[in-house]
């Protein structure tokens, strides 16, 4: 049972409370009590396990090829071993830093592992996902310039577009998007021309939604010539082998984590990375762990800078976020930790030498193209023949997802597909995909 | 044992170049071989090198120096630290669950699509409510997604001169945050001496500028709002709607539906009432359902059943997305796996023992450190001590001293109003022995303030580190390697 | 220099110490003591115009955020920059080096409308 008191507990507890029944506590009004619930039987813990089971046989696993801000890696085996201990997973936000030093320091490695992949100065305990803590980046750059538009890539991903727009529509903010060449990559002279000086900050994923990899460092030029911000998007991962934003000048950089160690999930949890210049520490949202020491002059680490939340500043506050997502932070610095500068490295390597080998592969299959021509990840457009929903659909039948339909981000649009391979796809797979292609 | 260990020590200064945790495959050619130069990284991470047992000692090494619900009482007021069943652990996490991509075909996850469907129903049972969106990733979370399906829902209707949102002084910091976050106005209103909200403060701040008011039921000081029903007629009577904060809703599941206190929108926390645990700050979920008026402006995508298949639908009324893809879903699942595991007769026992629990801590401690408002109380209570009696210690050095026992401490100085407020919540996970064993540490430690205050103004002494400075770490803050 | 008896005092506890046309401004011993150990100051930027009986700084504690209301209204002309290396600097001299901002004032009636020390001491009394 899920409750511990005995009927012998009950009766004690009672007595030392002088009432003779639990309805003697109850202060809700009789005619709101019990209502009827009409909810299915309760389930044994076997019976439970088997019901879920079967739920599970009812999703189809497929060879991913879906990338979409949303990516398959390896985890190794140690990542869900350690964070899945119960002094992790079921300690509360370490409030009582005292007792709480073992989160408090996995969460100065995961800020300060972050900071070294992205050449940033600081970044925070982690945010919802990458779309809410690009939003968030956002707000802070129009605080930081006290202007009031914000200037994104045609080409970030859709649900952060949507996600952007959701969060900023009642505060008097304007989103526009920067053109973008027929190429796929954003129109740097039309970028120049758009800018002024009502632009907070410049918007700029990279690698774009697309997968194609921007001219970050004219970008970043001619963002900061006009007194706006730069706020980068990135793929951890890619960072393995790819020019960091720190190294680009971005004020802040943002991106999903999930790939750091955690499974897909259908999306969820995910691992929202906020990053930033020094300077602007203090515009950051949710928590942040700092060393300190104690009174004894030992090393200890403490939630700090408080004073920026909500359960202090309360409506004076820049964000509302509370709870945030620390187990999948310590999955992320737990695979950090394990691959090291070498490891991610090779992962980050592996990606791209795979992603090339479909995309060649593909261009040779009669009837598609690869529209991508500029440098990429690992994800790149394909041109189909026949709609892209029909491909996605004659491919999983058998057993591959085929990609993203670029349907879903441009109406417009019917035959592009959106294709990715990471290390978790190989040389056989890679095969099996072009020859599942060449019989459509 | 401890001492073995050298505090503190980060993993980055234990790194040896050349170790290696994990080897991946070798690449035919390297990155600069498909990519330009000038997309390149030209220097290596700062990251440590260290071997698989190098790590796995240093995690759990550091997982041992965390207390943890596991392993101790958790007596967190609003927190609802109540036990999470190891099943749900492995459950949420099966591979076909884990290796969904958001964006397989549908039919590919229709196992993962009709647990979010079912959960749905679920909780529009619980509630009582018309439709609940399962996207928001945490309750603060859930939160704005609630007040800005009540601004999409007000734009609707023609109502944009509605910009204040009403917060009692009681509320959690995420209330007035979220409100202003959703480009409101918030209008405190003081409560009554009774620990309720004050109608008459409430009746005169609402207006035809008023566009929600938002109540945590049962409040934070632990107390059901009694006239919830009346509120709600006011709230409506004025024009605007009734957000509920469900936060504290281990309280009430079984025992009553928000739907039937008029209640139009509120969130519930799955890392709270429904056992996922906390992860020392997360994920949680933050599920936010609506009154059928109320509920064609929720998130999109909800998910739908249509001729048997499970599909994630979009309404054009929706107030658009609160985060990339669908919601915490491996938190969503320990969710469901609750619920499947207890009817609504266990659900009732389950929120009568949380209070029964709380109720027996008040009451127990009585004398020594008693509730601010003495009456019955719901999940949590509030304690304070006489601070005549406090030879100069503070609740904040109680917290600590209870470390010391092998006890958390209760959330400390919140509710607001209350001064040095310890709130307790116990839940209903938790056995008579364990609290009399709590109230036996607290009776303890209110004999050391009145012999010993310096051993209490002390503490902890027991743990790995003793008090932190925290204002030279806020001066100079050191926050990476 | 300023103390505490050539200064004139708001009763949300800001000083102001009048220079010609300008006002120096800080917390009261009182305020800082309040606070307690300040960690950090949020000082206004220069060239932005106060508004007497506004909100226009914020002094952050550990545990709290407060806000600082402006005694007169004018442009801030200068910043005390010495708090950002130094915030405890409002703790040890909240009379003398601990001076938060300097305001131009445009109604030198509402600096004679502030309280003198007594008057103040008299009002944290209560």
């Amino acid at each position: 049972m899920f409750t511990p008191q005995t009927e012998q507990d009950k009766q004690e507890m009672l007595q030392a409370l002088g009432v003779s029944s639990v309805k003697d506590l109850l202060t809700i009004s009789p005619d709101l009590l019990y209502p009827a619930l009409d909810l299915p039987n309760a389930l044994t813990e076997q019976e439970l396990a088997a019901h879920m089971q079967e739920l599970a046989s009812k999703n189809k696993p497929l060879k991913n090829f879906i990338g979409a801000g949303c990516y398959e890696h390896f985890i190794p085996a140690a990542v869900p071993a350690l964070s899945s201990r119960g002094e992790f997973l079921t300690a509360y936000t370490p409030y009582q830093a005292e007792a709480s030093q073992g989160t408090l320091q996995t969460i100065y490695e995961f800020q300060s592992a972050i900071c070294a992949l992205f050449d940033m100065d600081v970044a925070t305990a982690s945010h919802y996902d990458g779309a809410t803590a690009m939003t968030e980046a956002a707000l802070a750059c129009h605080r930081i310039t006290n202007r009031t538009e914000i200037i994104i890539s045609s080409h970030l991903h859709p649900h952060y577009k949507e996600v952007l727009k959701t969060y900023t529509q009642h505060l008097g903010l304007t989103i526009k998007e920067a053109k973008s060449t027929p190429a796929g990559t954003l129109d740097v002279e039309a970028l120049k021309a758009q800018l002024s000086d009502q632009t907070a900050c410049v918007v700029l994923p990279n690698p774009n939604f697309l997968g194609y990899l921007e001219e970050v460092d004219t970008i970043s030029q001619i963002t900061h010539e006009s007194g706006a911000l730069l706020v980068a998007v990135v793929n951890p991962i890619s960072l393995g082998v790819l020019k960091t934003p720190g190294a680009y000048g971005a004020d802040f950089a943002v991106a999903e984590g999930q790939c750091l160690g955690n499974p897909m999930s259908f999306g969820g949890p995910g691992l929202g990375i906020m990053t930033a210049k020094k300077a602007y520490v203090r515009q950051l949202p949710g928590r942040i762990v700092g060393i300190a020491k104690d009174h004894d002059g030992r090393r200890a680490f403490v939630l700090t800078l408080q004073a920026r939340e909500q359960h202090i500043r309360r409506e004076k506050a820049s964000s509302n976020i509370c709870s945030n997502e620390a187990i999948c932070a310590l999955n992320a610095v737990i695979y950090l930790t394990l691959l090291g500068p070498k490891g991610l490295q090779e992962v980050a390597e592996l990606n791209v030498e795979r992603a090339h080998q479909l995309a060649d592969k593909i261009s040779q299959v009669k009837g598609f193209e690869v529209e991508t021509k500029s440098p990429f990840f690992n994800e790149f457009v394909v041109v189909c023949p026949i709609p892209a929903g029909q491909v996605i659909e004659k491919l999983a039948q058998k057993g591959i997802g085929a990609g993203y339909n670029l349907n879903r981000a441009d109406k417009t649009k019917h035959n592009r597909l959106l294709v990715c391979a990471t290390e978790m796809r190989s040389e056989k797979d890679i095969q099996a995909y072009v020859d599942a292609l060449g019989e459509i | 044992m401890k001492e073995i260990l050298k505090q503190g020590e980060l993993s980055i200064e234990k790194s040896r170049p050349g170790r290696r945790g994990v080897r991946f495959a070798a690449v035919r050619r390297p990155a600069g071989d498909y990519l330009p130069g000038s997309c390149l990284r030209t220097q290596e991470p700062n990251l440590p090198e260290l071997s698989e047992f190098d790590t796995v000692r240093h995690f759990t090494r550091l997982s041992q120096l965390n207390y943890s619900l596991d392993a101790q009482f958790y007596p967190l007021g609003s927190c609802t630290m109540k036990y999470n069943p190891k099943a749900y652990d492995t459950l949420s996490v099966l591979p076909s669950f884990a290796s969904a991509h958001p964006f397989a075909p549908q039919i590919a996850v229709q196992g993962t699509l009709q647990i979010l469907y079912e959960l749905q129903e679920l909780l529009k049972k619980i509630t009582g409510l018309a439709a609940f969106t399962l996207q928001p990733a945490a309750g603060a979370h859930g939160e704005l997604t609630g007040i800005l399906t009540v601004r999409a829902y007000h734009d609707a209707h023609g109502n944009a001169n509605r910009t204040e949102v009403i917060v009692p002084d009681t509320a959690h910091g995420t209330n007035p945050a979220t409100a202003n976050m959703a480009g409101y106005s918030v209008i405190n209103i003081k409560s009554a001496a009774d620990g309720c909200v004050d109608k008459e403060a409430l009746q005169a701040a609402l207006s035809e500028k008023t566009a929600a008011v938002m109540l945590t039921v049962p409040n934070t000081v632990g107390l059901f709002e009694k006239d919830i029903r009346e509120i709600a007629d006011m709230v409506h009577k004025a024009g605007a709607l009734l957000y509920m904060d469900g936060a504290n809703f281990n309280a009430l599941i079984g025992l009553a539906k928000p739907a039937d206190f008029g209640v139009d929108v509120m969130h519930l926390n799955l890392h709270k009432t429904f056992a996922a645990p906390h992860g020392g700050g997360g994920p949680g979920s933050g599920p936010v359902g609506a009154a059928a008026h109320v509920a064609p402006y929720l998130p999109k995508p909800i998910v739908t059943l249509e001729n048997g298949v499970y599909t994630l639908h979009d309404t054009h009324e929706s107030l658009g997305k609160m985060k990339a893809f669908y919601g915490n879903i491996a938190v969503c699942l320990r969710g469901y796996c609750y619920l499947r595991q207890f009817d609504g007769e266990t659900l009732k026992t389950i929120a009568e023992n949380a209070i029964l629990n709380a109720n027996y801590v008040r009451a127990k401690l009585k004398g020594k450190f008693n509730a601010f408002f003495d009456c019955p109380c719901m999940h949590e209570c509030v304690l304070s001590i006489n601070p005549a009696e406090m030879n100069g210690v503070h609740t904040t050095d109680v917290a600590k001293r209870l470390l010391d026992y092998g006890f958390y401490a209760p959330t400390i100085y919140f509710p607001l109003i209350v001064p040095e407020a310890m709130m307790v919540e116990p839940t209903e996970t938790e056995s008579k022995a364990t609290l009399d064993a709590f109230v036996a540490a607290l009776e303890a430690i209110y004999e050391e303030i009145q012999t010993d205050p310096q051993l209490v103004k002390g503490a902890p002494h027991t743990q790995c580190v003793n008090r932190i400075d925290e204002v030279s770490a806020a001066r100079q803050p050191n926050l990476r390697w | 220099m300023y103390n505490e008896e050539n200064c004139r005092f708001a009763k949300t506890h800001e000083w102001a110490y009048k220079e010609g046309d300008v006002a120096v401004v800080g917390i009261s011993n009182h305020a800082q003591e309040e606070i307690s150990d300040i960690v950090f100051v949020d000082l206004p930027k220069v060239g932005t115009q106060a508004v007497a009986g506004k909100n226009c700084c914020v002094i952050e504690s550990v545990k709290s955020a407060s806000e600082i209301y402006a005694p007169v209204s004018g442009e801030i002309v200068e910043v005390n920059e010495a708090l950002n290396a130094d915030p405890a600097l409002v703790n040890r001299e909240p009379h003398a080096g601990g001076w938060l901002f300097k305001i131009k004032m445009t109604n030198p009636a509402e600096f004679d409308a502030l309280l003198d020390v007594n008057a103040y001491k008299a009002t944290i009394q209560k």
